[in-house]
C-alpha cells in the first residue's frame, strides 16, 4: 500500500487507498439506495498542518504507510469523469486517529496539527445531477451531524481547535410570560417541559424575584426530563376503571413481596445488584440509546455501550459481559418508502452493529447475548438496547452518599461541545429536522479511555477501604445530572473553570451540560485526594478537583467569580410537580379468527427460517468478540461447528464451575394485540432461555426495558399500564424479581403531514440467573443419534402475533400466547433433570414455534437430525407446527434416562420422536409428512441476509 | 519452582488477564508490566524467564494495529528485548502481541520489518473458533501439541502477508508455526471461514529462526480448560492449547 502526499499552502494531505472490497461494498450500498451503476475509488485522508513538507513525509512513512500490504497504491489523478468528494469531521467531534497521530508525531519530535477525513472519486454510468450527488453523498458517505463535505478544497477540523470565545452567562426571561409563552419557550429552547412544569419554574423564580440563568433552566430541564426522572413511571395514572398505582411503585412492590434472598440492591443507584451462590455479587443494567442511534447510528450505539458500562462501573463493578438488542426497519425496504430525514435501515444497521462492536471489542468485554428484530414499525425509530453485567468491587459496602467536605473529582476524558442536551432530546418526538437540530446531542465514544477509567476505579474501589465515598457516571445531562444527583440533600459548590476541556471556547452552561463521554464524578475525602490523583496519573487518566460537597443544601456553580447556577437541591429533586396522566387501556381479548391457509408446510418452514427476525444473526455476532476474558461457556452460536443459534449465554470464570446465564425475552408482535400477555411472554421467554442454559429458576433476577410511544396518548399509556401489570404478575409467578429497569418513551416520528408514527410497544426483559454448575449446561445442538426428543409444555391454538402471521402477511386473529401458570413448576423440574446430567441438549420453543425450534436443533449438528411425530401435540397441524405458546422447550434425552426425565416432569413432557443419523429432518403430521434436508434448512436460515 | 512470565501490555490491551490465567494454569507466576511503566520497571522484564505480549487494542490501534505499541516498546526497552531474545528467553506474542512483534522487527526475522498483519480480507472484525495445524514442531513452544489445536480468533487485522521472497524463505526455513485448517484438519486453501482473514499460505502464526519467539493471531490462552469450549468447538477438548504454555514453562525450568 502506498500513500500519496499533496501539499497546498500550509496543509499537507496524505491519501491512503482503501481496499477494492471497501469500494465494492460502497457500490452495493449505493445500489440499495437507488443508485445503480455508481462506482467508487476511496481514500482515507490525513491532514497535517504546521509542519514542513519534509516532516509530513517523515510522519507519513513512520506513522501512516503500511509496507507489505498489497492493497494498491493511492490513485488521485487524473479524475476523468469522476467527481471528487472530500468528507471531513466537524471541529470538536472526537477523532481518535487524529489524536494519536498528533501524539505519536510529537513523540518523534514533530509538533503538528492533525485531522482526518475521507476522499471519494465517484463515477456514474449516466450523468449525475447536482441534487442526485447531494442525496447520494448525504445518504451514504457523509453524516451531516458530525461531518461536512465538499467537491472543492476540504475543510479539516483539526484536533484541539477552539471555536467561539467564552461568552458570559445569559438570563432567560420568564417573568410575565403567559401559558402560550411558557409552552413556546419550552419548545424553542428544546426543554421538553410541559406547561405545569414551566409554571412551577416560573413561580419559583418569581418568589426568588429573579430570572433564571440559561444554565439553571437547562439544569432543571435535564433533571426533570423523562430520561432522568421517569415522570411517566412515577405519575399518578387514572383509568376509566379508577386510579392505578404508579408503575414504578408496582414493579418495586412486586420485588419487595417476592423477597428473594439473592437481591442485594434493586431499583437503587446505577444498577441492580444480586448475589448468587459463592460468587462475588453481580451488578446489572440495561439502557436504551434509541434517539442518538437514529441520527448517528455508529456514535449512538457506540456511546450506548459506553453509557451502560459506566452505570456498571459506578455500581461499582468490573464489567464482564455485554448484551445488545436491536430493532430496525426491514433492510430490504425500497428507498422511496423511506420518510424524509430518516436514514435507510440498512445503513442504520451497519452503523449500529459497527458501533456496538467497536466499543465492546476495544473495551475488552465480551458481547454474548442479544437479539435483532426487523419490522417497519421501527423504520423511523430504531431501538438500541445495551446491557452490561459486572462483578461488584470489594469496596461496594462502604459506598453510599458523599460526606460533607468531600472533594468533587472529575475523572476521565476532556469536556467538549458534544452531546449537549441529550436527556431532553431523547425525551422528544422526532421529525424530519431532528437530525439537524439534534446534531449536538451526538457523541463519539473512546473505549480505550473508558477502559483506563475502569482501571482507575478498580484502584480506588476494589479494596475494603475505598478511596471515595460515592460516585456516579456522567451520562445524560453531564455534570448537571451527575453532580446534581450526588449533591441531593447535601449541596455542592463547583468551579467550572477547573473542568479540563478538549478545546477552548465553551460557554459555562455548555461545560455544565456537556455529555462528553468517559467521565465519572467521585466524592473524595480531602485526605485521600492526593492518592486518588496519583492513581489517575499512573493510568494516564485526567482528573480534576472541581469543587466540594458543602452541606448547605444548595447547588452553586461558578465560572471564576461569575455565578452560573444557584439552586436549592430540594427544588431540583423534589420540586417537579407530580404528573397526572390518563390512560385508556384497550380491551385486549380474543378476536374472530380466520383460518390460516398453509398449503405447503415445507415451504412455510423454510420461509419462517428465512424471516429476518428468525434468520441467522451470524453476520452480526461474528463481529463481536465473545471470547475475551476467557469465561464464555455458551456464546451466541451453538454446536460443534457453531452452526446453530444458542438460547441463553453462560459465563463462568475459567477457574470456577459456578457462573451465570443471561436470557432475553422480547415479543413486540404480541404487544400490538395484548400488551399484558406480551409482558408475561417476554418474562417467560427470558426464563426459558436461562433454564435451558442450565440456570437455576429459583435464582433469576429480571430487568425491564420499555421502549414505547408518546405516553400522553391515552391508549399508548393504557398499553404501558397493561404491560407493567403483566411484568409484575409474571415476576410473582416465577418468584423472579425485577432489580433494575429503564423506560424510553416518545419513540415517535412526526411526518410532513403531521401524522404520527409510533413504534410497536416493545418490552425487553433480561434475565440474569445463577448457573450452579457450568460443566453440566446443555447446548442447543443435538449431541447424538438415537436419543429421545421430549417436548416440555403444552401447545395451544395461540397464533395471534405469530411469525406465521408475519410470513402470511396478515393478522388472522385469535389469541396471542397466554400465561402458562404451570411453567414455574415445569422449569424447576427441567432444572432438576439438567442438574442430574440427564439432558444432552435443550432448546427453547419461541418465534416460529416448534417448526423453527426443531429445525434449529436439526441443522446445528451435521450428521444428526430428527424424526418426530407431532400428531399428539395438537389436533391441528398448523397449530402444532407454528403456535408460539409459552412454557415450552425441547430436550434431547438418552433412551436409558427417559423414564427418569418423564417422572421428574410428571405429565408435563411428551416424547415426540428420536434423533437420527440421517441428514434430513422428518416431521409426521396428521395430514402429511414433512421431510427437509438439514442443508436446505441451514441454507434458508443462513441465506436470508 | 515456578518460573515468572512478564506479561507486557499497553493502554488498550485487554487479554492480559486471560494470558496470565493460561500461564498460571501451566505452572508459572506472572507479573504485569504496562509499557507506560517502562523503562522504570525494566528490571521486572529483565528478571522474567518468559516474556509474553498480550492481545487487545493497544493505543486503540489508531494508526494501524500495534504500530504505537511497537514504537513505544522500541523507544523504551528495545535493546533489552533484543538482548533477552539473543540470550535465549522465550517470547510469545498473541494477536495484538503478534502484531507488535512483527512491527518491532522481531518476527519473522530479527532486524527490519519484513511482514505485516493487514486488514482481514472481508474488511471486518471476526470472532470464531478456528482449527490450527501445527507445522513447526521443533520450536520450544510447539512440541507435543495436539495435531489440531482449536482456539478462537478475534481480530480485524490478522491477514499475515509479506513479499514473495520472504514468504518463500519462511516456508523453506520452516518458520510457519501454525496454519489455519478445516475442522477435519484439512488444508484451508485460503478459503473463508477456515482461513478467517485471508492470510498468505493460511499462516496463523510464525516463529523466528531460533524458535524462541512465537507470534500467532488466534488465542490459545482462551482454550486452556475444557469448560472454555463446552459450548462447542470443532475438536472439543482434543484441541486444548494448554501444552503450548506448558512448553514455555518447561523450557524456562530446564534452563
Amino acid at each position: 500500500m502506498r500513500a500519496v502526499v499533496e501539499s497546498q499552502l500550509d496543509v499537507h494531505t496524505v491519501f491512503v487507498p482503501r481496499t477494492a472490497n471497501q469500494n465494492c461494498e460502497l457500490a452495493r450500498r449505493a445500489e440499495r439506495l437507488g443508485f445503480p451503476g455508481v462506482t467508487f475509488v476511496s481514500h482515507d485522508a490525513y491532514f497535517l498542518a504546521g509542519c514542513t513538507e519534509e516532516q509530513s513525509r517523515g510522519i507519513t512513512s513512520a506513522l501512516i504507510n503500511e509496507p507489505f500490504v498489497r492493497d494498491g497504491a493511492a490513485v488521485l489523478s487524473p479524475l476523468g469523469r469522476a467527481v471528487r468528494v472530500h468528507v471531513t469531521r466537524r471541529p470538536g467531534v472526537t477523532d481518535r486517529v487524529a489524536h494519536q497521530l498528533r501524539a505519536s508525531a510529537s513523540a518523534m519530535g514533530i509538533e503538528v496539527s492533525t485531522a482526518t477525513g475521507s476522499c471519494f472519486d465517484i463515477t456514474a454510468t449516466g450523468t449525475m445531477t447536482e441534487p442526485d450527488l447531494c442525496r447520494l453523498v448525504e445518504a451514504l458517505l457523509c453524516n451531516l451531524i458530525i461531518e461536512t463535505w465538499t467537491t472543492g478544497t476540504p475543510v479539516p477540523g483539526f484536533v484541539g481547535e477552539g471555536t467561539d470565545p467564552v461568552a458570559g452567562v445569559g438570563l432567560v426571561s420568564l417573568c410575565g410570560l403567559d401559558d402560550d409563552g411558557l409552552v413556546s419557550l419550552s419548545k424553542c429552547r428544546g426543554l421538553a417541559l410541559d406547561l405545569a412544569e414551566m409554571r412551577t419554574v416560573q413561580e419559583w423564580f418569581g418568589r426568588e424575584d429573579r430570572e433564571p440563568t440559561d444554565a439553571e433552566l437547562e439544569t432543571i430541564a435535564q433533571t426533570w426530563s423523562e430520561h432522568c426522572s421517569h415522570k411517566t413511571f412515577k405519575a399518578s395514572i387514572t383509568t376509566p376503571d379508577g386510579p392505578v398505582e404508579p408503575l414504578m411503585q408496582q414493579l418495586r412492590r412486586a420485588t419487595v413481596e417476592i423477597d428473594a434472598p439473592f437481591v442485594v440492591s434493586a431499583f437503587d443507584g446505577n444498577a441492580g445488584i444480586v448475589r448468587f451462590g459463592s460468587m462475588p455479587p453481580l451488578a446489572v443494567k440495561v439502557e436504551t440509546h434509541n434517539h442518538p442511534s437514529a441520527v448517528e447510528p455508529f456514535g449512538g450505539a457506540n456511546t450506548g455501550v459506553g453509557g451502560v458500562v459506566r452505570d456498571v462501573l459506578a455500581a461499582p463493578a468490573r464489567p464482564v459481559a455485554l448484551t445488545d438488542i436491536l430493532c430496525f426497519g426491514r433492510t430490504d425496504t425500497a428507498p422511496a418508502e423511506i420518510p424524509a430525514g430518516v436514514l435507510h435501515p440498512a445503513l442504520i444497521e451497519d452503523g449500529v452493529v459497527a458501533g456496538v462492536a467497536d466499543y465492546g471489542n476495544k473495551l475488552g468485554v465480551p458481547t454474548v447475548a442479544g437479539a435483532v428484530l426487523y419490522d417497519n414499525g421501527y423504520l423511523q425509530n430504531p431501538l438500541v438496547f445495551c446491557g452490561c453485567v459486572g462483578e461488584v468491587m470489594e469496596g461496594f459496602p462502604a459506598i453510599g452518599l458523599p460526606r460533607v467536605g468531600d472533594r468533587i473529582v472529575l475523572i476521565g476524558g476532556g469536556t467538549g461541545r458534544d452531546g449537549i442536551k441529550g436527556a431532553t432530546f431523547s425525551s422528544m418526538t422526532m421529525d424530519a429536522t431532528t437530525g439537524q437540530v439534534a446534531g449536538a446531542s451526538v457523541q463519539i465514544g473512546d473505549p480505550i479511555v473508558e477502559r483506563l477509567v475502569g482501571e482507575v476505579l478498580a484502584g480506588l474501589l476494589d479494596r475494603p477501604d475505598p478511596l471515595c465515598s460515592a460516585l456516579t457516571d456522567c451520562g445524560a445531562g453531564g455534570l448537571s445530572s451527575a453532580v446534581g444527583e450526588l449533591a441531593d440533600g447535601i449541596g455542592a459548590s463547583v468551579q467550572l473553570e477547573k473542568v479540563p476541556l478538549k478545546y477552548a471556547g465553551l460557554q459555562p452552561w455548555e461545560v455544565w451540560l456537556s455529555e462528553a463521554q468517559e467521565r465519572m464524578v467521585v466524592a473524595v475525602a480531602p485526605a485521600d485526594l492526593a492518592d486518588v490523583l496519583a492513581i489517575c496519573a499512573r493510568h494516564s487518566v485526567d482528573a480534576a478537583d472541581i469543587g466540594e460537597f458543602t452541606g448547605g443544601g444548595r447547588l452553586v456553580v461558578c465560572h471564576g467569580p461569575t455565578v452560573v447556577v444557584d439552586l436549592p437541591t430540594d427544588f431540583l429533586h423534589a420540586g417537579r410537580p407530580a404528573r397526572r396522566m390518563t390512560a385508556r387501556p384497550r380491551r385486549a381479548s380474543r378476536s374472530e379468527e380466520f383460518a390460516r391457509i398453509v398449503p405447503d408446510h415445507r415451504t412455510t418452514v423454510l420461509g419462517l427460517l428465512a424471516h429476518p427476525t428468525i434468520a441467522s444473526k451470524e453476520a452480526v455476532v461474528r463481529r463481536y468478540d465473545h471470547h475475551v476474558l476467557g469465561a464464555t461457556v455458551i456464546g451466541p452460536m451453538a454446536g460443534q461447528f457453531q452452526l446453530g443459534p444458542s438460547d441463553g449465554s453462560v459465563i463462568a470464570h475459567p477457574g470456577s464451575s459456578e457462573g451465570f446465564a443471561i436470557g432475553i425475552g422480547v415479543n413486540p408482535q404480541y404487544g400490538i394485540f395484548d400488551p399484558e400477555a406480551m409482558a408475561w411472554a417476554a418474562v417467560d421467554e427470558a426464563l426459558r432461555n436461562v433454564v435451558v442454559a442450565g440456570a437455576d429458576p429459583a435464582a433469576v433476577a429480571l430487568l425491564d426495558n420499555f421502549s414505547w410511544g408518546d405516553p400522553t396518548n391515552e391508549s399508548t399509556l393504557g398499553d404501558l399500564v397493561h404491560a407493567v401489570k403483566g411484568c409484575c404478575d409474571a415476576a410473582r409467578a416465577f418468584a423472579a424479581p425485577f432489580v433494575s429497569g429503564k423506560d424510553s418513551l416518545n419513540n415517535e416520528y412526526e411526518d410532513a403531514h403531521l401524522g404520527r408514527h409510533s413504534i410497536p410497544p416493545t418490552l425487553v426483559v433480561t434475565a440474569l440467573a445463577h448457573v450452579p454448575d457450568a460443566d453440566l449446561v446443555p447446548g442447543t445442538a443435538l449431541q447424538s443419534p438415537g436419543s429421545i426428543v421430549v417436548l416440555v409444555g403444552r401447545t395451544r391454538a395461540e397464533m395471534r402475533g405469530s411469525h406465521l402471521d408475519l410470513l402470511l402477511g396478515a393478522d388472522h386473529g385469535g389469541e396471542v400466547p397466554k400465561p402458562d401458570h404451570s411453567a414455574p413448576r415445569t422449569y424447576r423440574a427441567v432444572h432438576e433433570v439438567i442438574r442430574r446430567g440427564l439432558v444432552l441438549s435443550a432448546h427453547d420453543v419461541s418465534e416460529g414455534g416448534l417448526a423453527v425450534a426443531l429445525s434449529e436443533m436439526s441443522f446445528a449438528t451435521p450428521g444428526i437430525s430428527l424424526d418426530v411425530d407431532l400428531r399428539q401435540v395438537h389436533a391441528e397441524d398448523t397449530v402444532a407446527l407454528y403456535s408460539e405458546s409459552n412454557g415450552r422447550m425441547l430436550l434431547e434425552v438418552a433412551p436409558g434416562c427417559l423414564e427418569e426425565v418423564l417422572d421428574a416432569l410428571a405429565g408435563r413432557a411428551t416424547p415426540i420422536g428420536r434423533t437420527t443419523d440421517s441428514d434430513s429432518m422428518v416431521i409426521v403430521l396428521h395430514e402429511s409428512t414433512v421431510t427437509v434436508a438439514n442443508e436446505e434448512l441451514r441454507a434458508a436460515w443462513g441465506g436470508a441476509r | 519452582m515456578r518460573p515468572t512470565v512478564a506479561i507486557l501490555s499497553a493502554p488498550g490491551t485487554n487479554r492480559h488477564h486471560d494470558l496470565a490465567f493460561a500461564c498460571e494454569t501451566a505452572g508459572a507466576d506472572t507479573v504485569h508490566v504496562n509499557v507506560r511503566e517502562l523503562p522504570e520497571r525494566a528490571a521486572d522484564v529483565a528478571a522474567a524467564q518468559v516474556i509474553a505480549i498480550a492481545g487487545g487494542f493497544s493505543y486503540a490501534d489508531a494508526l494501524g494495529s500495534a504500530r504505537v505499541f511497537a514504537m513505544e516498546l522500541e523507544r523504551r526497552i528495545g535493546d533489552l528485548i533484543r538482548e533477552r531474545v539473543e540470550s535465549g528467553t522465550p517470547v510469545l506474542g498473541i494477536c495484538n502481541g503478534f502484531q507488535t512483534l512483527v512491527r518491532a522487527g522481531l518476527l519473522p526475522y530479527p532486524g527490519d520489518v519484513t511482514a505485516a498483519l493487514a486488514h482481514n480480507t472481508n474488511g471486518r472484525f471476526e470472532c470464531r473458533w478456528v482449527t490450527l495445524r501445527t507445522v513447526n514442531t521443533t520450536s520450544i513452544w510447539l512440541r507435543d501439541l495436539p495435531d489440531a489445536v482449536t482456539a478462537p480468533v478475534a481480530h480485524g487485522e490478522g491477514r499475515f502477508t509479506t513479499d514473495g521472497h520472504t514468504l518463500r524463505r519462511i516456508e523453506e526455513e520452516g518458520l510457519v508455526a501454525f496454519r489455519y485448517a478445516t475442522p477435519g484438519s484439512g488444508c484451508a486453501g485460503g478459503q473463508y471461514p477456515a482461513n478467517p482473514n485471508g492470510s498468505d499460505n493460511d499462516i496463523a502464526g510464525v516463529v523466528d529462526p531460533s524458535g524462541l519467539v512465537l507470534g500467532m493471531m488466534p488465542h490459545p490462552e482462551n482454550h486452556v480448560v475444557a469448560r472454555q469450549s463446552r459450548g462447542g468447538s470443532p475438536n472439543g477438548t482434543a484441541g486444548l492449547a494448554l501444552t503450548l504454555f506448558r512448553n514455555g514453562v518447561n523450557h524456562a525450568l530446564a534452563r
